[in-house]
């Protein structure tokens, strides 16, 4: 590649607070990108991929310091101006594109006023120019209605186009360098696909360099001409998109590569009486109905994968089934008894048989309990431990969740990885000896290598206890992976179900097979292939 | 200039004097608390040692005190000597004596009523939060009606109602302040019913007693304790504006908020006795709100070690 080099960074060493020390969490990082290229970096969570993406931008998170090496763009180093200088670059030349848009959006503010912000303080075009732009790149980024979606407040707006107007955002000055920190993480199959293609295509349209910073492999496999391997903070290997996928070289790359292969063993079909039998469920929240005459059976020991988008009517489903919406007609019968419709009328050994899991362990864990009593509480009230039989079961939890009850038992929550907090929140429900268990998405806020243990680790639970699981997911190699049967819903309707092997071989439903169809493969060309063929389609 | 300087030492003094007793917690303690003191900044120890010291007089102040509290021991306004080491007040009561009663009436008032109003206050405010609907209405407009009526005004009220003893002070400068305490506690406990551990909770079949004790109080400690703090301040002023008003503490017991007003006249003749209690007021704020930050930086930092 001859083309000019827009950032190169040499030797980069960055150091983050731990305790009272300092730590060195990226360790001497190379990296160079030229004009109009997009490099991918991949790894863990952990693996520095942030830490160095903000570094690109001369910037350092609270709590951390850069302490060696140089960041060259365009030819100067970032570390030796002062910060106006930097601030300067910052939103005109250099641009940044959050993980969760609406967490990055001010929601006191219209979509449009946060566009205009940027261009005018950095003095590239006036406030009446600069919103007659926002709507030309709103258009390019293919938002519906771009005239007037700029004057929404984020709250108005999916979060699909949330992402997408965001991506305008940091379009507004036409910077040289944008950094994507996993734009399309948050959001579900279908929808990533059209962030994935708006944000893949305005960054060649304006021959803008992006370094683009994911752990989904597939995903920066659509984006990326290079591909930038990261493990604790060390670069584990760098190449081409295409060469990195024929061939990666080092044995970690291969293990990510790997991941995916996880698959339990199928189990026989389930006979007699299932454990959860949800008939005709019928629901609403206020006036508007949420669920349609839903129907499904679980059995013990079996997987039930309850797959669609957002809004589709997962969550909703798991809320009548613990019965925190009572439904308008219909009932769930556990067990061959019909369950109370609300929590209160349900007496405590029926809360003790269904049992829930998150999908954000950070706030599914009260953040100032100790492990201790998070785990020991369902044990102590729905099984009347006490004393030393109390500590012995919490320790056997913490055993069972491949944790060392002397290192954590008093931990608390914000002590913990991600994967460690959902281990403990699968503990919390194991402790109460429950026939079902609830996944609600438990696995999507994970990266894949701490997804595969999470899922290894329900899968030999499901082998000890009999347990039965209804695995609420949007993502689809999950459901592969894992599932016995699969309920395909859409817009509070199941539109399909059965067992998984009829599910993955054709003929599907038209909306399943775009949902099979938007999972990303691990090929370069995969996206333009599906998008040129659901354009011939229409 | 002199007086300066010994304020300036004995400021000194203390805080050396708390980085000794920090020093030594850190040495004789062990486990959890050793750990605390470790973290503990200069400051917080300078508080702990200033909150123990008040304590200290307080429960002391007949042992202490050269006079008894009420009597009259000289005439009116002496000069600072040997027998009455900050003079006389107004009708030649000893200052000194006074002062370390004060300790005991003022301080003693202000932590009962202010301890009072957050047990009240923020119970009521979890309560109406975590549940929500007609009792959230019906208390939060209560604390509405209640709050419309000035403070001040509210007090005098009540106090003109059930009379003028110490223990109805405390009861309505506590029901007074518990109007705010309820509004805070209210405002953060709604942030806090929404996330998912409290459904997990619920969903577990946990009475409202033990949410708002265990799941939902433990998170909204921090901005609690730092009003806390803050209230605990204000409180001196009401019972010093009540007792202006010959509705507080009555005379002749020795409360800091009425020795400045009942002294002032001396100010103008620049004697900077009358400004005494104050500074013991001022020098307890300062302290409890060191222990107060170092509690808030405890709680808001991730690790805990």
């Amino acid at each position: 590649m001859d083309r000019e080099v827009l950032l190169k960074i040499e030797g980069l060493r960055i150091e983050g607070r731990s305790g009272d020390g300092w730590t060195e969490i990226v360790k001497g990082i190379d990296l160079t990108l030229h004009r109009g290229e997009v490099l991918g970096l991949i790894g863990e969570s952990g693996a520095g991929k942030s830490t160095v993406g903000l570094a690109a931008m001369g910037f350092a998170r609270d709590g951390c310091r850069i302490t060696g090496g140089t960041i060259a763009f365009d030819g100067t180093d970032l570390r030796q101006i002062p910060e106006p200088a930097r601030r300067a670059l910052r939103g005109k030349r250099i641009a940044y594109v959050a993980q969760s848009a609406a967490a990055s959006f001010n929601p006191a503010h219209r979509l449009i006023d946060q566009y205009c912000e940027a261009p005018v303080v950095h003095g590239v075009m006036d406030r009446a120019r600069a919103e007659t732009d926002a709507i030309e790149l709103y258009t390019r980024m293919q938002l519906p209605g771009p005239g007037d979606i700029g004057f929404r407040y984020p709250h108005q707006v999916s979060g699909g186009q949330l992402q997408r107007a965001m991506t305008a955002m940091a379009m507004a000055c036409r910077p040289d360098l944008i950094i994507f920190d996993e734009p399309t993480t948050a959001l579900d199959v279908t929808t990533q696909i059209e962030v994935l293609a708006a944000i893949r295509d305005i960054v060649r349209q304006f021959n803008t360099a992006a370094i683009y910073i994911t752990h989904d492999l597939a995903v920066v496999a659509q984006a990326a001409d290079r591909i930038k391997v990261l493990l604790r903070g060390q670069e584990v290997e760098e190449a081409d998109t295409r060469a990195m996928l024929d061939a990666p070289r080092e044995a970690y790359t291969k293990s990510l590569w790997a991941v995916r292969s996880f698959a339990r063993p199928e189990q026989p079909p389930a006979t007699g009486t299932p454990v959860l039998s949800v008939q005709g469920v019928t629901a609403a929240y206020g006036k508007t109905r949420v669920l349609d005459d839903v129907s499904f059976d679980i059995h013990a020991g079996r997987t039930v994968a309850v797959v669609g988008e957002s809004g589709s009517g997962k969550s909703t489903t798991a809320r009548v089934i613990t019965g925190l919406l009572p439904p308008v007609s219909g009932k769930v019968v556990f067990q061959g008894a019909p369950l109370p419709p609300a929590l209160k009328s349900r007496s405590r050994d029926q809360l003790r048989q269904v049992q829930m899991i998150y999908q954000m362990a950070d706030t599914a864990l009260n953040p100032k309990l100790r492990l201790r009593e998070l785990i020991g509480r369902p044990a102590q009230m729905y099984l009347g431990l006490q004393g030393r039989a109390l500590e012995t079961r919490i320790r056997d939890l913490l055993d069972l969740i491949e944790l060392d009850p002397d290192t954590y038992i008093d931990r608390l929550p914000g002590e913990l990885s991600g994967g460690q907090k959902q281990r403990i929140g699968i503990a919390r429900a194991l402790a109460a000896e429950p026939q079902l268990i609830i996944c609600d998405e438990v696995t999507s806020a994970l990266d894949q290598i701490v997804q595969e243990g999470i899922l290894k680790l329900l899968t030999r639970l499901q082998g000890e206890f009999g347990l039965a699981y209804m695995f609420i997911t949007h993502d689809l190699a999950t459901v592969r992976a894992i599932a016995d049967e699969v309920v395909v819903m859409q817009r509070g309707r199941v539109i399909e179900q059965g067992p998984k092997a009829a599910m993955f071989t054709p003929p599907h439903e038209p909306y399943t097979e775009l949902l099979l169809s938007s999972v990303p493969e691990m090929d370069p060309d995969w996206l333009t292939r599906l998008l040129d063929r659901r354009a011939a389609g229409h | 200039m002199n007086f300066a300087l010994t304020v300036i030492l004995g400021l000194v003094g203390l805080f050396a004097l708390a980085a000794l007793m920090r020093w030594g917690a850190r040495h004789a303690l062990t486990g959890q608390a050793r750990a605390m003191a470790h973290d503990m900044p200069l400051t917080a120890a300078f508080g702990i040692l200033v909150i123990l010291i008040y304590t200290a007089v307080a429960i002391a102040a007949p042992a202490l005190a050269p006079f008894p509290e009420r009597d009259i021991v000289g005439t009116q306004f002496q000069a600072w000597s040997a027998d009455h080491p900050l003079g006389t007040d107004r009708i030649g009561r000893d200052m000194l004596s006074r002062l370390i009663y004060g300790a005991r009436n003022t301080v003693g008032i202000a932590f009962a009523t202010t301890a009072l109003a957050f047990v009240v206050g923020s119970i009521l405010g979890l309560w109406a939060a975590l549940v929500g609907g007609w009792l959230d209405q019906v208390l939060s407009r209560l604390v509405d009606a209640l709050m419309a009526i000035p403070a001040l005004i509210f007090s005098l009220l009540l106090l003109t109602i059930f009379g003028t003893s110490i223990l109805s002070l405390i009861l309505v400068i506590a029901a007074v302040d518990a109007t705010r305490v309820f509004r805070l506690a209210r405002a953060v406990a709604q942030g806090i019913v929404v996330m998912d551990y409290i459904e997990a909770a619920k969903l577990r079949g946990e009475g409202s007693w033990f949410l708002i004790r265990r799941e939902i109080l433990p998170n909204a400690l921090a901005p609690l304790v730092a009003e806390f703090g803050l209230r605990f301040c204000f409180v001196f002023l009401a019972i010093s504006s009540l007792s202006f008003l010959g509705l507080g503490i009555k005379p002749p017991t020795a409360d800091w908020g009425s020795m400045v007003r009942d002294n002032a006249t001396l100010i103008t003749f620049g004697d900077v006795t009358p400004l005494l209690p104050a500074g013991c007021i001022a020098l307890l704020t300062v302290a409890v709100n060191f222990v107060v930050d170092w509690q808030l930086h405890r709680a808001s930092g991730l690790k805990e070690q």
